[in-house]
């Protein structure tokens, strides 16, 4: 199989599209024929990095690399940055508005979920510049698709 | 015990019904969209208060029969017009979250 590469524009502040990007990654994965475990790592991780986007970030960019071995999720915004990584990996740590939070978000599980659910998790951080978070999934080798 | 099978059973209200006849594996409750996006399981019938439009993706990532709102939770336009567009059934309930849950439960053993 070749690679196939995927971007999302990620609006701003805009729950009514929350959630469109990971759920297209999803179908495009399952219809590909990858193992279902994989899936819904990269569904979860990415959904939360997409909430993240619309909350935190005022929108920003995904690519999604899907190789034979490996889904490379690329999560890029221009949000203000994050000033103290260790404690925004924190579980329970949220800077997330009460509106926010009354929606059933803002608990201080999404990073820590990000990088529960993948098998690896890199932080790209610039105050006031943006954030690059990239997220790799591994296919298992003896299901290569 | 199919979406449809739990609606007549149990009397609830249908919101929005795509896939009547999908099957269910099982009840789960949370309100927290981060655990459920992680502990959410394929075919689960979803008890929930959060009866808003997020609450359709997260059950359509995870794959779940239908989502169950409780305690007669507002209902919310947006949410039904994208769970249409996304293949999620919407039922309700006017009990609470709990004797919901223990409801379909039951229907779900007794078949």
């Amino acid at each position: 199989m070749s690679n196939l590469s995927l971007k999302y524009v990620v609006d701003n502040q805009d729950f009514t599209r929350a959630g469109e990007a990971s759920s297209d990654v999803k179908k495009k994965l399952k219809m590909m024929g990858v193992p279902p475990e994989a899936v819904r790592k990269v569904a979860i991780a990415m959904y939360e990095g997409e909430i993240n986007m619309v909350i935190h970030a005022n929108g920003g960019e995904i690519t999604v690399d899907i190789t034979p071995t490996q889904i490379i999720m690329i999560l890029k915004d221009n949000g203000p940055g994050i000033a103290d990584i260790e404690q925004a990996m924190q579980a329970g740590w949220s800077t997330a508005s009460e509106n926010i939070r009354a929606l059933g978000f803002g608990a201080g599980m999404g990073l820590p979920n990000m990088k529960k659910y993948s098998d690896e998790m890199d932080i790209d951080t610039v105050l006031g510049v943006g954030t690059t978070v990239t997220m790799k999934v591994n296919i298992c080798v003896s299901h290569k698709i | 015990m199919t979406v449809n099978e739990l609606i007549e059973k149990n009397g609830l209200k249908a919101l929005s019904l795509p896939d009547g006849e999908r099957e269910i594996s099982g009840v789960y409750n949370c309100d927290l969209m981060s655990v459920v996006m992680s502990k959410g399981f394929s075919g689960a019938a979803w008890v929930t208060i959060m009866a808003n439009i997020n609450a359709v993706a997260v059950a359509a990532l995870t794959d779940m029969a239908c989502i169950v709102l409780a305690d007669g939770a507002a209902q919310d336009e947006l949410m039904i017009e994208k769970s249409k567009a996304q293949d999620i059934n919407v039922l309700m309930s006017d009990k609470p979250i709990f004797e919901t849950s223990l409801e379909i439960y039951r229907s779900m053993t007794d078949a």
